[in-house]
Formats: structure tokens, sequence, C-alpha cells
């Protein structure tokens, strides 16, 4: 039976490394894959008057930018490596929207690639890889 | 760095020849005074054989008719309200776009600001106590004015192609108007531009520089020229330089100072725990007995009235414009969330500050006669000794912390910098309406407004503060015009959205 993927991936060499091993693994397994890019967004955060006015052409931009220099160059990819794979772009916190797509998907899996930070910042805000493993509503391979 | 040179060379000049300076200063400020009198003095005409200024009247009674009208929405829809901004309605889809949170947010830096600390000391120095009761209920008024304006910002403003968007009075002015196959829409956009330049240029700009060179000058001795210098160079680089991180930083910073200020004056009403009481029967008392203020009775509610209205802005139609860029499908939630700006900014933390001022018994009564104590220039003798704005609220906080008043400098800077930053946005899109957009004539606006910043910080208080209300209140004239005329199609709106709410068509999305 066919399952689906998730891989978070945001351009990154940890997403890429991510997605090598989870497009192995999909091609070995008969599986599909969805690449998961997540532009960090809060709805809370505070912008000027000017921002505010121009929120919504920057947001097309944004997506425009992220689907033509992050996603089109890798979707390439592993169609060549024969593995099915669609892609989705989403606004919000990336952990939480990361699960979120994982159950809009109906995903069995989720691989995400590992940071490997271990300072100051990683121990007081968590890390995206880490805050996957303890919310996700399916199992997470993190790749180091 | 060219900048840093240039400031390096005219601090050096200005040190060697303070004298010259201090001359420029009050040329300044005596020309100043002089030239906006005329205006001051209509717009605060009193009713002929009264001593009520027609325009409180009217922004109070449009604040009432609006009240009525939408049958007390203020109250029916606040808890509506509340779940609109915490985002409980808002599309998972829409993320990215502005929310309702950041549109009150960035509104609420624009109208959080000197009139909340300076403003309302003003205010209960002439009036008493009894200023605050009739804040209070203006604020509380108002609060229906601006659910107006901002659901006909957001219902008209303009989407243009690339995905920026122009809101504010201007464009239902003009788009509502002809909707409604009235005459006049056109005309009363620009008389509204003209007046919202003046107010951006005024209550937006010169009363914060004002009050900003004032605070820093009674704590630290700085001079009122080196503040409005600093000031109007940050300015130019946030506006004309475009550093748009300077902004965003102040843009943090700001609602956590509000925070923060508001939860410093309930540490000093717990510490007065027992005279809270007292404070709110001094209140009632101001507000329904004479306690021998300049102008009795209604000299309290003229000022309570007049600082609601300059400190949240409802019905002046200043805060429609940055209202009007969310991303809704239903122009009438925005309307919901902007009712909640007079509540925090005046009923909230107004009122903070009027109860810290009097329970730390600022207002001098004289013990013989139960009456306040009235100063030669017919204020309340206070008791720190200050006189106007910013100085009275220090003394207060100073009184029960040693340290508040630095503090306080820094709000106070911090505040004037971020309304400044808003306003100088209103501010040249009321300019853009009236004479097009373009790069030249944009920077001539950015350019004047930061001139306009030194002019503010060394003019003096009385002068600048007349002019930055009669500029404001000016708006309103046009603006609550227009409203009455629209308020038709907000009750359509609003009708149409609550049996939506009803039915179960519009629902929360978790």
């Amino acid at each position: 039976m066919s399952r689906k993927i998730v891989v978070g991936f945001d351009g990154s060499e940890a997403s890429r490394r991510a997605l090598d091993f989870a497009v192995g693994r999909a091609k070995a397994q008969g599986d599909s894959i969805i690449i998961a890019h997540v532009l960090e967004w809060s709805p809370y955060s505070f912008l000027t008057p000017e921002e505010l006015a121009e929120r919504h052409k920057r947001r097309n931009e944004e997506l425009e930018r992220a689907e033509k220099a992050i996603l089109q160059p890798v979707v390439k990819r592993v169609e060549d490596a024969g593995v099915p794979v669609t892609t989705v772009i989403k606004y919000g916190h990336i952990a939480e929207t990361i699960c979120q797509i994982a159950t809009d998907e109906d995903a069995a899996l989720i691989f995400i690639g590992r940071m490997g930070h271990s300072g100051l910042a990683t121990r007081i805000f968590g890390s995206v890889a880490g805050t996957l493993a303890q919310v996700a509503p399916v199992p997470v391979t993190i790749v180091p | 760095m060219k900048i840093k040179a240039f400031l390096t060379a005219f601090l050096a000049v200005m040190t060697a020849w303070p004298a010259a300076a201090q001359s420029i200063a009050e040329r300044i400020d005596s020309g100043f005074a002089a030239a906006t009198s005329p205006f001051v003095n209509f717009i605060f005409a009193n009713f002929p054989g009264t001593n009520f200024s027609w325009i409180v009247v009217w922004l109070v009674v449009g604040a009432s008719v609006f009240t009525v009208y939408f049958g007390f929405i203020q109250f029916r829809a606040f808890g509506h309200s509340l779940a609109l901004v915490s985002g409980k309605y808002s599309d998972p889809n829409d993320a990215g776009e502005v929310s309702h949170f950041q549109a009150l947010a960035t509104a609420l830096s624009g109208t959080v600001g000197l009139g909340n600390i300076a403003g309302v000391a003003v205010a209960v120095s002439i009036g008493g106590a009894g200023a605050t009761f009739w804040m209070i209920l203006a604020g509380l008024l108002g609060m229906a004015s601006k659910f107006t304006e901002c659901t006909l910002a957001v219902k008209y403003r303009n989407e243009y192609e690339d995905g920026t968007v122009s809101g504010g009075p201007m464009y239902y002015m003009t788009k509502g108007f002809a909707e409604r196959g009235l005459p006049l829409g056109g005309f009363m956009a620009i008389v509204f531009s003209i007046f919202c330049v003046l107010g951006s240029l005024g209550g937006g700009n010169m009363f914060q520089a004002n009050q900003a060179a004032a605070q820093l000058r009674d704590t630290i001795g700085l001079p009122v020229w080196v503040t409005g210098l600093t000031l109007s160079i940050i300015v130019f680089v946030v506006i004309v330089g475009g550093i748009k991180s300077i902004a965003r930083v102040t843009e943090k910073v700001v609602p956590f100072m509000g925070v923060g200020y508001v939860l410093i004056s309930l540490l000093i009403l717990i510490m007065n725990a027992d005279m809270i009481g007292w404070a709110f029967g001094e209140i009632f008392r101001g507000a329904f007995t004479d306690t021998g203020i300049v102008g009795g009775l209604l000299g309290a509610l003229i000022q309570g009235f007049r600082r609601a209205a300059f400190s949240n802005e409802a019905g002046v139609g200043s805060a429609a414009i940055a209202h009007s860029a969310v991303r809704t499908k239903e122009p009438i939630t925005e309307g919901f969330v902007s009712l909640l700006e007079p509540f925090i900014d005046t009923v909230v933390i107004c009122t903070m500050t009027a109860l810290v001022i009097i329970i730390t018994q600022q207002l001098t009564v004289d013990p013989v006669t139960g009456l306040y104590a009235i100063t030669e220039e017919g204020r309340i003798a206070i008791a720190s000794g200050a006189t106007g704005g910013v100085p009275i609220t220090s003394g207060a906080f100073g009184s029960v912390f040693s340290w508040a008043p630095y503090a306080l400098s820094v709000a106070v800077v911090l505040f004037a910098f971020s309304t400044m930053i808003s306003w100088s946005y209103y501010g040249l899109k009321a300019w853009t309406y009236m004479f097009g957009e373009g790069k030249t004539k944009e920077m001539a606006f950015k350019i004047m407004f930061c001139v306009f910043v030194f002019i503010g910080s060394v003019a003096s208080l009385g002068a600048v503060i007349d002019f930055s209300d009669a500029a404001i209140f000016a708006m309103a004239v046009v603006n609550i015009t227009a409203l009455y005329l629209l308020m038709p199609i907000v009750k359509r709106e609003l009708n149409s959205y609550l049996s939506r709410l009803k039915s179960g068509e519009i629902r929360k999305f978790e």
C-alpha cells in the first residue's frame, strides 16, 4: 500500500539530507513524498502601518520566491528518482504547521533534518525537530 | 557615515552658541502661537452664551448616536470582538496575511501615546478627579464611533493590482458617497485630508516631540533642542531612509511598555488598596458636584471628554487608515476588533493614569472649604509642585517609586516615537491622496514631518497642545458628518453578519 511521507524542507543542508533519505525509503517501499515548506509566521507579531499595507503583496512575493527558489529545483530531482511528489507551502509555527499538514494529507510518516544546534537559544526556545518529536501525530524520523 | 559627521558638527556649533539656539527656539515658539491661534479659536469656540465648546458636543453626540443606532454594539459585541482578535474565526489558509490582532496592535501603538500619560494629567489638573468619570464615559461611547469608521474603512479601501492597500476616511467618503448617490464626497475627502496632514504634524508629531523633550529636560537636564534634533534625525532615518529595523523594534517594545505601565499602575493601586474606594468616591463627587474647579461641573465634563477624544481618536478617522489593511472577507469584523481600541486606550490605560494621580493625592484640597486649591492659572495646585502634562504624572509615580520617573521617561520617548511613526504614515496617506503618489511628493511630506519634530520640541506646551487638539478635532468634524451619512451601510453589514453568525454560516475554525 502506498503511503505518504511529509518531508519538512527549508532548503538547508540538513533538510536536503532528510529529503535524500526520505527519497531512498520511498523508492524502496513505493511511497509518495509531500515536500512541506513552512514560512515562520505569527498572527500576534507587530508590524508598522506601512508593513500592514504591503503585507498582501509581500506574502505573494514570499510564496513565489519559496516556490521558485526552494521547491522547484528539488521537485525535479525527486521526480527524476521516480518517486511521486507534491508540495505544500504554508505560513505558521513550523512544527505545528508540519503536524497539521501530516494530519490534513493523511500522511504516515514525517521526515525532518536536524540542524545540530545545541546553543542557549535552542535550550530556551526548543528546536523544530525536538518539538515535532514531542507533538507529531505520526512517527517522526529525524535525520542527522 | 555622513549623518554622523553632520550631527557631530551640528552639535559642536549648537553647543558653542547656546544663547543663539535659545533665541531661535523662542522666535519659532511665538511665531507658531501667532500663526495657529485663529484656527484654534474657531475649533474651540463655545456655543454663544455658554462655556461649552461646540466641538466636544459634536464628538459626544456623534458617539451617542452611533451607540444608540447600533443598539449598544460596544457591549453586545465585546465578547465576539475578543474572539476575533484571538484568531478563533480566522481561516488558517490566510496565515501570512494581516491578522485582526496585528491591525489592532498597530492602530493602538498610534493611539496609545502621550495622551494617555500627559493628556490625562492635564485633564485632571484642570477638571479634577471628576474628569475621569466623563473620560471613561466618553471612552465607552467612542467605541461605537470607532466601530463605524473602521468597518467603512475596510469596506471601501482600495486594493491595487500589486496587492498593496490604501484605506481610510478619504476612500469611504468618495466611494461610499458615490454608492449612496450623495454629492460632495470628493470635496469632503480633500477637506479631511488637509486636516489629517495638519493633525499628523500637530497631535501626531509636535505634541509628542514636545512632551518627550520636556520629560528629558526635567529628568536628566537635556536641552529641548538636543532631543528635538535627535528625534527628528531618528524619524528621518526611519521614514526617509527606510530603516525599518528601528520602527520594528519600537513596535515590539511599545506594547510591552504599555502592559508594563498598566502593571506598575496596578501595583501602586494595590499598595494603596484602602484608598481605592475613596478615589472612586472622589471621581463621582467631582463628576456630579462642584469641587471648586474653574468652569464648575461643566469644567470636569469638558476636560474629560476632550482628553478621551484626543487620546483614543474615536470619530477622528485616523486609526481607520491602519485598520483598513486587515485581511478579511467581512469588513464588519474589523469594526468589532477596532471597538476594543478606545476601551484599551481610554477605559484601561487613561483611567490608570488618572487613578494613580488621584490616589497619590497629587490634587491638593483646601482643608477648610473641602474644595480644590486653585492656582492663579486656574489649575489645581499639584502636591509635587509640577505643572502641566508628563511632570504631573511623573511626580505621582515618583511619590511611590523613586525610579519611576526614569522608567516613565523611557516610556514617554518610546510612546512618542511610535505615535510619530504611525502618524507619519496617516499624514502621508492623506498627502498622497491629495497630491498623488510619487517619490518627490512623498519625500516633500516626509522632510516636512521631520522639520516639525524639531519645531514641536522647542515650542511651548500651550501653543502646541492647542494646535494639536484643534487639527485632530477638525478631522472629526468632516469624518463624523460622513459617518452619519454612511451609517445605514454599516447597519446593513451588521445585520447580515449577525444573522449569518446566528445561523452558523460563520463558524470558528477551531
